[in-house]
């Protein structure tokens, strides 16, 4: 089987069986990784372009190693420094990169919507890389494998989600894959930062992070930014970090072998603190592997003729 | 040349339902009405037989954008669209560029209506200077110039001082206050209603209150002033509430709700379709009922499209960037049949009142019933003619419908504006008839 869609945008309607077939494509993917020669010829002759609108690290590199481990080829696009600056707009983008007859596109945008807008525009698979705080399935499909690396399953699990659930992507996605693969998600956050009617999502909201935390096998601790602050959402960073921070003390709440993830970048000392960041509980920087080998998978699934679209075209 | 309407079912705000009874138009205005009116040699048949004639449709709320966003829409098209719509007229709002802020410029508005219009045009003038909530725009100048209403629409009076001074004002003037509510601290930066559907698609909410504390400042100012305030669009249950409240205890406030307000929620949201974005923003399903409520026991007294037209560039972007309104004109009749008359929230002659009597009672025009001698603007509906939404026949330049595709019941078949025939089967005609009195 492959996956239904031609594009990934969310996990909101993905079923748990193409979840469960992501992640299990992700395992050979992985092994691959970690070869001393990085390269199979899976996608030779296949073009992914990724689009960025909002700076990135980990996500753009991500991708773009997995495309090239898999022989795809690779044309990065950044917003500074294309016609993106001179006004162009996302339509009028995405039809000049599907006129060059790109395979898959990956979008990262600041605004909801946009990666089914540009999904909607061009024939090629679009994988959305983040809009605004809609979705951002892959990082969320890479918590799942590390997870389910880590603890052999996902049903059953507690996984709290701590911090500004209002803004975040990675929150919604995991929310959605989470709950579809039986665990349960637990929130906490201030209440000027936790959105309306997230329950109906399916998780629960918490009052106190250390309610959140009690017990749980998953701790996903949520950048928070400064410019939230500055919009009068929170008073303060220092608060910020006493009322919600996770540090060694909160995280003796969860249980004896409670997993540590962030979707990075860290605010070391404020949403949490180096020591627990770098400890042995931390799987951050599996996390950044397990996304390369989830990317792949999913490059695969959409146009390696895994999936929908690989005969499409 | 006279005009006969004949074999239809009148339905007359202040006479009521009659069956089978003809009009016969002369001169502009209403002659006479009877059974079985023989027609003279030089007269027009206009068959209405199986069908409904009402007066003429008025749209109490629409942007007709000239000047300065003729790309959207002009009072030619806008006119067109209301004639295709079954409108004879509509009262436009005066966020235009420049805004509707003097006399000179409700008399452009006017002049350029009577030159190129298919419909009537009442226009509102700004409450404000530029409507930019500093100062008083010459009201009293643009009532003498033809203004029935002030507004500043979208960029509501945010200081309350200064609106109580032009409530006063225009209480003075003998005219009402028309209210676009939204406290635009609490809606800053929403694209959508605030709640589940915000939280899943990851958009910015509005939330009712943004709504609700404006209603509830306008009624207060209402009542303090003597004022007669008319609240724009009602989106929420709360407004509702507080509408219903403010009549029962006698305040001088009217009503109005939008086809797009009782027939969608925030549900359509999904996919981002940027026709969806409308402010105030598509509701929940319990405020969807609780304005259908307040359009059934008489607390929201008018429908009105706020028809907002945009081009395709402005409007075929992200979502967030996209700017709000949607085109109503064309669509109205068909969902008020559809999703009110169809389903028994409102009788045909209460809908109808909504949409003519009703209006021209609170803007004060000489309009609304099918009286003898009353200026013939005359609209022929059949509620049983079923189709399907489709912009690409709009005359309106926007095509910027939520509604697109949608299968309706009941469809406007003739508007007759002035005595003059200006739409029929949904063509509207070409050749100007001259101006139509007013």
């Amino acid at each position: 089987m492959g996956l239904g869609n031609k594009d990934v945008i969310g996990l909101r309607d993905v079923p748990a069986e193409e979840i469960r077939l992501i992640l299990d494509t992700a395992e050979p993917m992985k092994e691959i990784i970690q070869r001393q020669i990085k390269k199979v010829p899976i996608l030779r002759g296949r073009t992914v372009v990724t689009v960025f609108y909002e700076a990135s690290t980990r996500t753009r590199a991500s991708f773009e190693l997995a495309a090239k481990y898999l022989s795809a080829d690779t044309v990065g696009i950044a917003a500074a420094t294309s016609s993106i600056s001179k006004g162009e707009s996302l339509k009028d983008t995405a039809r000049t990169i599907a006129a060059m007859g790109v395979d898959l596109v990956v979008l990262r945008h600041p605004m909801a919507g946009a990666a089914e807008l540009l999904g909607k525009t061009v024939k090629a698979a679009v994988i959305n890389a983040g809009d605004g705080a809609h979705e951002h399935p892959t990082q969320a499909l890479l918590d799942l494998y590390t997870v389910r690396e880590k603890k052999g399953r996902l049903e059953g699990l507690k996984i709290a989600i701590i911090g500004d659930i209002l803004h975040s992507r990675v929150a919604r996605s995991d929310i959605w894959g989470f709950t579809r693969m039986g665990a349960e998600v637990r929130l906490a956050g201030p209440a000027t930062l936790m959105p309306p009617g997230i329950e109906k999502l399916g998780a629960v909201v918490c009052e106190t992070p250390e309610e959140a935390l009690a017990g749980a096998d998953v701790v996903i601790v949520l950048r928070i930014q400064l410019e939230r602050q500055q919009e009068g959402l929170f008073p303060g960073l220092r608060e910020y970090a006493n009322l919600f921070g996770i540090n060694r003390e909160r995280l003796k709440l969860a249980a004896r072998d409670a997993l540590l993830m962030h979707p990075g970048p860290l605010n070391r000392g404020i949403e949490i603190t180096t020591d627990i960041a770098d400890g042995l509980q931390s799987v951050i920087n599996e996390q950044v592997t397990n996304g390369v080998a989830v990317r792949m998978a999913l490059l695969y699934l959409l146009i390696g003729g895994g999936g929908a679209s690989g005969v499409a075209h | 040349m006279e005009l006969l309407i004949k074999g239809g079912t009148v339905l007359d705000p202040v006479a009521g339902e009659i069956t089978g009874k003809d009009i016969l138009v002369s001169g502009g205005r209403i002659a006479g009405t009877g059974r079985d009116l023989v027609p003279g040699s030089a007269v027009e048949v206009l068959d209405a037989s199986g069908k409904l004639v009402v007066p003429g449709l008025i749209d109490m709320h629409v942007h007709l954008r000239e000047p300065g966003y003729e790309a959207k829409e002009t009072i030619r098209t806008g006119t067109r669209a209301a004639a295709r719509g079954g409108f004879t007229a509509v009262a436009c709002m005066p966020n235009t560029s420049p805004v509707a802020d003097t006399a000179a410029l409700i008399r452009y508005i006017l002049d350029t209506a009577r030159e190129q219009g298919a419909a009537h045009v009442f226009p509102v003038g700004s409450i404000t200077r530029g409507s930019k909530g500093k100062e008083l725009a010459e009201m009293g100048d643009m009532r003498k110039a033809g203004a029935v209403a002030f507004s500043d629409d979208g960029m509501p009076v945010a200081n309350a001082a200064l609106m109580r001074r032009g409530m006063q004002y225009a209480r003075m003037l003998g005219l009402p206050l028309i209210s676009h509510c939204e406290d635009r601290e609490l809606s800053s930066g929403g694209s959508m209603h605030e709640g589940y559907m915000s939280t899943v698609l990851g958009l910015k909410g509005i939330p009712a209150s943004a709504e609700e504390v404006m209603v509830a400042r306008e009624i207060l100012l209402a009542e303090e002033t003597g004022c007669r305030v008319h609240i724009a669009h009602v989106s929420t249950a709360g407004s509702v509430r507080l509408v219903r409240e403010a009549k029962s205890r006698g305040i001088a406030v009217t009503a109005e709700v939008t086809p797009h307000h009782f027939t969608l929620t925030d549900e359509a949201v999904t996919g981002y379709n940027t026709s969806t974005k409308v402010n105030p923003p598509l509701r929940t399903a319990a405020d969807v009922a609780a304005v259908k409520e307040g359009l059934a026991d008489g607390t929201i007294d008018v429908i009105a499209t706020d028809h907002a037209p945009h081009t395709v560039e402005e409007k075929d972007v992200e979502y967030e960037r996209a700017p709000f309104g949607l085109v109503g004109l064309e669509t109205a009749v068909g969902l008020v049949w559809t999703v009110l008359v169809e389903t028994g929230v409102l009788t045909p002659l209460q809908a109808v009142t909504k949409m003519t009597l009703n209006p021209a009672k609170i803007l004060n025009i000489p309009r609304g019933t099918l009286e003898p001698g009353v200026i013939a603007d005359i609209t022929v509906i059949d509620p049983d003619l079923s189709w399907t939404v489709d912009a690409g026949l709009f005359e309106s330049k926007g095509r910027n419908t939520p509604f697109q595709g949608m299968k309706l019941k009941g469809q406007a078949y003739a508007t007759v504006t002035g005595g003059w025939v200006r739409m029929l089967g949904g063509h509207v005609k070409d050749d100007h008839g001259g101006s139509p009195p007013c």
